[in-house]
């Protein structure tokens, strides 16, 4: 390897203002020295041109053969998905600005067996692919995958705790994703400097004493170094040379996405996250406007264009996968605005073109546009935001003013949905979710799954009187908890072991400092019945029913009780301190490579399939009905409107759950005003408020329910109608009914 | 006197004012500018053909508040209400409850909350003790939302059960006075929607002086409201009667040429002298 010297500045940066960035690798000092500040309206931006025109008319046609074809169009069963492994594809080859395709062709979707050859094998099958014998034989019998080394060290408790589903969707089988690759350094610097970077950080590991961590990591920037070289080699197979910095707008977008197709192509994971890029992206744009370069048009054609490989990107999943996070998601997640720790805005003209892609190619669910919120954005962009909200539903918001101090830096990204992370020096471990609604009955059954009636948690004497005593059941859900928070944490310790180990994020960790924080993500779902449940078997006098196994089947309150969602602080400290308990117990554990503890109340789709997997609960809820999203009131539950149910929600600690608090807020237009200007006020003022409370992040749904519901009877009609589902965004006709019912069914804030 | 007897004696002299709540609303978005905390307060004398919220009609029955735990729920919202919002009185019929809402709003202004009276003028007269409060409440409003049911006074009373002089002239007393408002008219086929009372009251706005009217808005009759009747065993008066076509909303919008009253786009709420 090459040892690190000083070199002379590239003729690349010409234009570029000087800082600590010129002699090490740092994005946000490069950011914060070069970035334009944009105060403006949305008036300047331009139209699609025709070449943008022609291919997102193309891609449309493709989605649609898509659907037609049952949602997968085609599928290799051969070619193993590495970054070099296949050759370049188009969608029409003269008209792209910005090129790359995970595979050969636009929407084949490429075969990834690392995270473990079943789940390979049977989302073929899934859609009439007949899986290859070689690939089969090489996984199976020379090559073991992620999966395989799970299940190897699962103790029968977590195999349990899996099988009952009080623990759901972990990553064991599929990537954990959640990395955001600091894509800018590409651009910025050229691969070749970053190769010379890690070569200097692996001279100096370990120094010499060669320990098991130190072996690791060595292993690791070995293998982040020959990622970078092959993200080389695959630009060149499409002509382009990214081993020098990009001297253009184009080519930095060009680099970037290169960075991003290495990511997509190693890895399937659950989130693929793009991070923070939006004002990278602008200052190569406005150094090609200054010059002449390119003009208004040229640059949206690039945003576009780029934005439109982003809506491309795919996995093959299998129908349980499917059944949790429906509409094929990848959390394409764009990150952008936000405040600098010097209290600047970090709005650029950038950060418009992009929301005008939404305008200029139709509504589409990915990327997942994300805004970084403060009440100290500028009033023209947060209108011009609303607005798009108000148009297509496909935005979410997030407080940056929470997150900024939490992280301790204005250069993080969110992974995922609501997930932030330090985008130079820092990475998640994505860990799923258990399910506390669940571990409510587990403490009135003395740990029998409720539905299946074996013996799940800690065999505990269950409650056996007909009327549920407040402190016996918290003495009882105290150890169900001490259970399930160490099943869970330590299921994680064996997943993240057994990924390091065998799939390995090289190309996303390839563009990250080598020394790395690492925060262990863990999360909760059906926090508002686990909380409502409380609240009735402290304040409602709840009788028990039981069958004849003797299991709780179903309650009946005697009197009412403050629910979650009402502002009520009777309940609301319930909720509180649920996610404060969990994460107290979870944090006594071991946490592999010295991560630090997290968690999240985000439940994506999977809010449905929880919900099918859990009995009736105290509060009311019947077995199988779905649970309420992420942080959401239960449904039925808020009678005070919906000011007060975002209060309820905002007062959930982040500083507990810095892996996110997940709102998602539905609203009919005429509920938001009488007219645009009104609807616009009232969503700023909202968003303003929210997030002044502390608030942390909100999904913004305005339509009405009828189109909804004419949108499931006559799917043809709405080939673009999206919805944001629990941090994330989705085309409604991509959900299963049973989800479609759930989104139909879900608190619409009308005023009559 | 011991000071046992003191105490009491000043707590009967200062008993607080009950207010009777219908419900409140922590998110009014469409009740006056910006989003504003709504207590819909009991009680109405009108008989609305096509009123929506019958629940609201009974005087003197619903959850008993004051002005100050009114004030102490709304400010926790706060941080919603930007430049603009605040807190509004709708109904049932506001100005039922005059007493309550002069304390409410005294309150809300001395803790520099904007105000909003949501009132279609029933029980507005130059009579007292009435008048006085009246005009102690006006000034103490920001803002109020007038609903003109009809122009034309006898089919106000066929629509409502009362006449609509003493509304008129409580628009105009508004007026003269400077007091900023919303015009209100809720278009109801074959009740409100005849093209000559349309424009009759749209002569009608357009001559109330002073400029105070902000925004005129065409509300269009929904039958939302009729499961409440069914349920409450009421005859619904409007069986029948679909709400307006989209052609007729824009219609009424022209012949009241709302277009003209843009003042509530760059309206704030200033302290009053």
């Amino acid at each position: 390897m090459i040892t690190s010297e000083k070199t002379t500045k590239p003729a690349a940066w010409k234009g570029f203002k000087g800082g600590h960035w010129q002699e090490e690798i740092n994005i946000r000092d490069f950011i914060q020295n070069n970035f334009t500040q944009y105060n403006g309206d949305e008036s300047f931006l331009a139209g699609p041109t025709a070449a943008t025109k022609t291919l997102n008319d193309k891609v449309l046609a493709l989605k649609k053969e898509e659907r037609a074809a049952g949602g997968v169009l085609d599928a290799d069963t051969k070619v193993v998905s590495t970054i070099t492994s296949h050759g370049p594809g188009y969608i029409q080859k003269d008209l792209e600005k910005i090129v790359g395709l995970q595979t050969d062709k636009p929407l084949k979707r490429a075969f990834m067996p690392f995270g473990g050859i079943r789940m390979a094998d049977d989302a073929l099958k899934a859609y009439g692919y007949t899986p290859d014998k070689e690939n089969d034989k090489i996984f199976n019998e020379y090559r073991k995958t992620h999966n395989q080394g799970v299940f190897d060290v699962y103790t029968p408790d977590m195999r349990k705790a899996r099988h009952y589903k009080i623990i759901t969707g972990l990553p064991d089988a599929y990537a954990r994703g959640r990395i955001i690759p600091d894509l800018p350094r590409v651009a910025v610097y050229g691969i070749d400097r970053l190769m010379e970077d890690k070569a200097n950080d692996f001279a100096h590991i370990g120094d010499g004493e060669l320990t098991d961590d130190v072996i690791r990591l060595r292993e690791e920037v070995q293998d982040q170094y020959r990622a970078l070289d092959d993200m080389k080699k695959m630009a060149a197979s499409y002509g382009y040379d990214i081993s020098k910095p990009a001297t253009t707008a184009q080519e930095a977008v060009q680099w970037m996405y290169f960075a991003y197709l290495a990511a997509i192509k190693t890895q399937n994971g659950a989130a693929m996250s793009v991070g923070r890029i939006d004002t990278t992206m602008d200052i190569y744009i406005q150094r090609d406007l200054e010059n002449g370069v390119i003009d208004e048009s040229q640059a949206q054609e690039i945003i576009d264009q780029f934005v439109m490989k982003l809506r491309l990107v795919r996995f093959i999943r299998t129908e349980d996968y499917n059944s949790l996070f429906s509409g094929d998601p990848i959390w394409a997640t764009l990150s952008m605005c936000g405040l600098g720790l010097d209290g600047q805005h970090h709005v650029t003209k950038t950060a418009f073109r992009i929301l005008k892609t939404l305008d200029n190619m139709g509504a589409a669910p990915e990327p997942n546009i994300t805004i970084l919120w403060s009440e100290r954005l500028p009033e023209d962009f947060k209108r011009y935001a609303t607005e798009v909200s108000i148009d297509s539903s496909t935005i979410q918001y997030e407080n940056d003013d929470l997150m900024r101090v939490q992280w301790g830096t204005d250069y993080y990204g969110i992974a995922c949905c609501v997930s932030a992370q330090p985008i130079a020096d820092g990475i998640q471990y994505f860990g799923a979710r258990a399910n506390l609604a669940k571990a409510i009955l587990y403490a009135i059954n003395g740990g029998r799954d409720e539905i299946a009636g074996d013996q799940v948690g800690p065999a505990y004497e269950p409650i056996s009187s007909e009327y549920i005593d407040y402190d016996e059941f918290m003495k009882k859900f105290d150890k169900q908890m001490d259970w399930l928070a160490d099943t869970y944490v330590n299921s994680l310790n064996a997943i993240h072991y057994m990924h390091d180990k065998y799939y390995y994020e090289a190309a996303e960790l390839a563009l990250k400092n080598t020394d790395l924080d690492r925060t262990f993500a863990t999360g909760i779902s059906g926090l508002s019945h686990a909380a409502d449940s409380i609240s009735a078997i402290k304040y409602g006098h709840v009788k028990v029913i039981r069958d004849e196994r003797g299991i709780a089947v179903d309650f009946k309150a005697d009197n009412d009780y403050p629910r979650y969602g009402n502002n009520d602080d009777r309940v609301d400290d319930i909720a509180k301190w649920l996610v404060k308990e969990l994460y107290s117990k979870m944090n006594t554990h071991h946490l592999y490579r010295g991560a630090k503890l997290s968690t999240s109340v985000l439940t994506i789709t999977s809010n449905v399939v929880y919900g099918k997997n859990t009995g009736t609960t105290p509060n009311g809820r019947q077995k199988g009905e779905p649970f309420s999203p992420g942080a959401n009131p239960a449904y039925g539950a808020e009678k005070s409107g919906a000011l007060a149910s975002l209060l309820s929600t905002a007062k959930l600690p982040y500083r507990y759950a810095t892996d996110g608090i997940s709102n998602t807020f539905g609203v009919t237009p005429n509920t938001l005003g009488h007219d645009l200007e009104s609807r616009k006020d009232t969503l700023v003022n909202m968003l303003d408020g929210y997030m002044k409370n502390d608030g942390m992040h909100l999904n913004i749904n305005v339509f009405n329910k009828e189109t909804l519901i004419d949108a499931q009877k006559h799917p043809e009609e709405y080939p673009t109608l999206t919805v944001r589902v629990s941090g994330y965004c989705v085309y409604f006709a991509d959900l299963t009914k049973e989800q479609q019912d759930d989104v139909i069914s879900r608190t619409f804030f009308e005023s009559m | 006197m011991d000071n046992k007897q003191v105490s009491t004696t000043q707590a009967a002299a200062k008993e607080p004012l009950i207010g009777y709540v219908h419900s409140i609303e922590t998110f009014g978005s469409v009740d006056g500018p910006g989003i504003r905390y709504v207590a819909f307060l009991q009680g109405c004398h009108m008989r609305c053909q096509y009123c929506h919220n019958p629940d609201t009609w009974k005087l003197n029955v619903g959850d008993q508040m004051t002005a100050d735990e009114i004030l102490e729920d709304a400010v926790k919202y706060r941080a919603f209400w930007g430049k603009t919002g605040g807190i509004t009185v709708s109904g049932g019929e506001s100005l039922v409850q005059i007493d309550f809402i002069l304390d409410l709003f005294e309150k809300a202004k001395a803790m520099n909350i904007s105000t909003c009276l949501d009132t279609s003028g029933q029980p507005f007269t130059r009579e007292q003790p009435f008048f006085d409060k009246f005009e102690r409440l006006m000034k103490v409003t920001d803002i109020s939302l007038v609903d003109i049911k009809h122009i034309d006074s006898a089919k106000h009373k066929q629509l409502t059960q009362y006449g609509n002089e003493n509304i008129l002239d409580m628009i105009q007393y508004m007026a003269q006075h400077h007091d900023d408002m919303w015009i209100r008219h809720v278009l109801v086929p074959q009740r409100t929607d005849y093209d000559e009372d349309l424009k009759k009251l749209g002569d009608y706005i357009a001559k109330i002086p002073n400029d105070v009217v902000q925004k005129v808005e065409v509300l269009p009759y929904h039958t939302l409201g009729v499961k409440k009747y069914h349920e409450m065993k009421i005859k619904y008066r409007l069986e029948g009667i679909e709400s307006p076509t989209q052609d007729r909303v824009a219609n009424a919008e022209k012949l009241l040429h709302t277009a003209d009253y843009n003042g509530y786009k760059t309206w704030m709420p200033l302290p009053k002298l």
